[in-house]
């Protein structure tokens, strides 16, 4: 299939710049899990550089289907106080699917979420001073085995997409933005525009 | 006792024509691959040298490419009427006084690459205040700050997929990134579309500004049809009479839109 039309020219990406932590992180950002639910994972960990060094300066955003499947989302990430706008955060109820964090001055970052449905991964996108475009990436949760995406890699490359469960309901997830002489380069993805 | 080493002395920065050469030198580069038939990019190369927080920031290997059709990806979230209100896009109503600065308007469309509006859709800015500084602890730009202006608004685009903010022109400001590199006055901009692919974080910057050649930022867009696409427009007939000045910048997602998407939506 061809579009009768040469397709728009897209506007370039700039980087989120130093700047961004008084606009873009929203209290309860993290917060992703309905309040309480008993099925409730944490994922977490650092964001690092090509000298292995932390970075204090990346934003990571978080999009999933619900524990259902729904790929739908729903609003009210950045809910706001109607008297004076501050964001007083989500209902507790609703699973948005959506989550965003900046990292902490040791490059840390977590959030609180429910497994997906249906995949066995979170995607990651990556903001950081420095990078001039953003990364994807996912967190897969579990291996199954028959991912598409983690078959097609060799078994060092395929490590970096796979979550180490650390206890109980807490899984880490580094990236790494650049080989760093002993740890592998995390696999960042890219999703052609057009018929797949 | 021990005697505690001296620090080092950091590194001399670089001299402004050290980092434009670079950059005249990057432009030069990306126009012989496209003469030698490689396709025209329209998003920065990741690994920029003139902007120097790219070199240990950027991946070595190449991206992998998902064509999965199933891909969580090509869906993505979604925004309401709980997460703005009303004066999120009016930046200079946050506060009981006034900014200072010259009041603008800014306002535009977001499309996808097959030109339909992407609607309902969230819009986030932040920018510097008219002096060049942000409301942001780590900025240590010796201007004022202005207790009348925070510098972050929102907004949900509407049916035609439009934007707009009230807001005052952010002034330049210097940045450590070589000798004597300042930023030209942008606007910080962060995009959704239908799908998580087509996600965009970006800056719009203001027709004419005599610092564009010396900004290894804006110049990471060697391709110079692309680069000109961040550069907003002053548009006369947007311009309010004794209240602000207009200007236009329309946006383009790249990436798939979302695959459950209907034609004519
Ligand atoms: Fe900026």
């Amino acid at each position: 299939m061809s579009s009768p039309t040469e397709p728009l020219a897209p506007t370039p990406s700039q980087t989120v710049g130093p700047f961004y932590g008084f606009a873009l992180p929203f209290a309860g950002g993290g917060d992703m899990a309905p309040t309480g639910d008993p099925g409730t994972i944490t994922l977490h960990g650092n964001v690092y550089d090509g000298a292995g060094a932390p970075i204090p300066d990346a934003l990571l955003e978080f999009w999933q289907p619900g524990p259902g499947g729904s790929r739908a989302g729903a609003p009210g990430s950045l809910r706001r106080d109607q008297v004076d706008g501050t964001i007083i955060g989500r209902t507790g109820l609703d699973f948005t699917g959506f989550g965003r964090v900046g990292t902490d001055a040791d490059g840390h970052y977590a959030v609180r979420t429910v497994p997906p449905g249906g995949v066995p991964y979170i995607s990651v996108c990556v903001f950081a001073r420095g990078l001039l475009h953003h990364l994807f990436t996912r967190a897969y949760l579990t291996d199954p085995g028959a991912d598409p995406l983690l078959a097609s890699l060799p078994p060092d490359r395929r490590a970096t997409l796979l979550t180490t469960l650390e206890r109980d309901g807490v899984h880490r997830f580094d990236i790494r933005l650049q080989h760093d002489g002993t740890h592998e380069e995390t696999v960042f993805l890219a999703f052609p525009a057009g018929p797949a | 006792m021990p005697t505690t080493p001296h620090p080092r002395p950091a590194a001399a920065p670089d001299a402004q024509e050290v980092i434009s050469a670079e950059i005249v030198q990057a432009r030069q580069a990306y126009a012989k691959t496209v003469e030698d038939g490689a396709p025209r990019r329209d998003h920065p190369d990741r690994d920029y040298p003139p902007y120097r927080s790219t070199t240990l920031r950027h991946p070595r290997r190449a991206l992998v490419t998902v064509s999965d059709p199933d891909a969580v990806e090509l869906s993505g979230p979604v925004f309401g009427v709980t997460d703005v209100t009303d004066l999120d896009s009016d930046l200079t109503r946050r506060h009981t006084g006034e900014p200072l600065g010259e009041r603008i308007q800014v306002t535009g469309r977001v499309l996808d690459r097959d030109g339909r509006p992407v609607r309902g859709q969230l819009v986030e800015i932040w920018q510097a205040n008219a002096s060049g500084r942000y409301g942001h602890q780590r900025d240590q730009h010796p201007a004022p700050l202005d207790p009348n202006f925070t510098g972050a608004g929102r907004c949900l685009t509407d049916d035609q997929g439009t934007y707009a903010f009230t807001t005052i022109k952010p002034g330049p400001y210097p940045w450590r990134n070589h000798d004597n590199a300042w930023r030209p006055a942008h606007i910080h901009f962060s995009l959704f579309g239908t799908a998580f692919t087509q996600r965009l974080v970006t800056q719009m910057y203001f027709p004419g500004d005599p610092l564009f050649p010396y900004d290894p930022i804006l110049q990471s867009v060697t391709d110079d049809a692309a680069r000109n696409r961040l550069v907003s427009t002053y548009d006369h007939d947007l311009s309010t009479p004794e209240w602000a000045l207009g200007y236009r910048w329309d946006i383009v997602l790249d990436g798939p839109a979302a695959t459950w998407i209907e034609e004519g939506r």
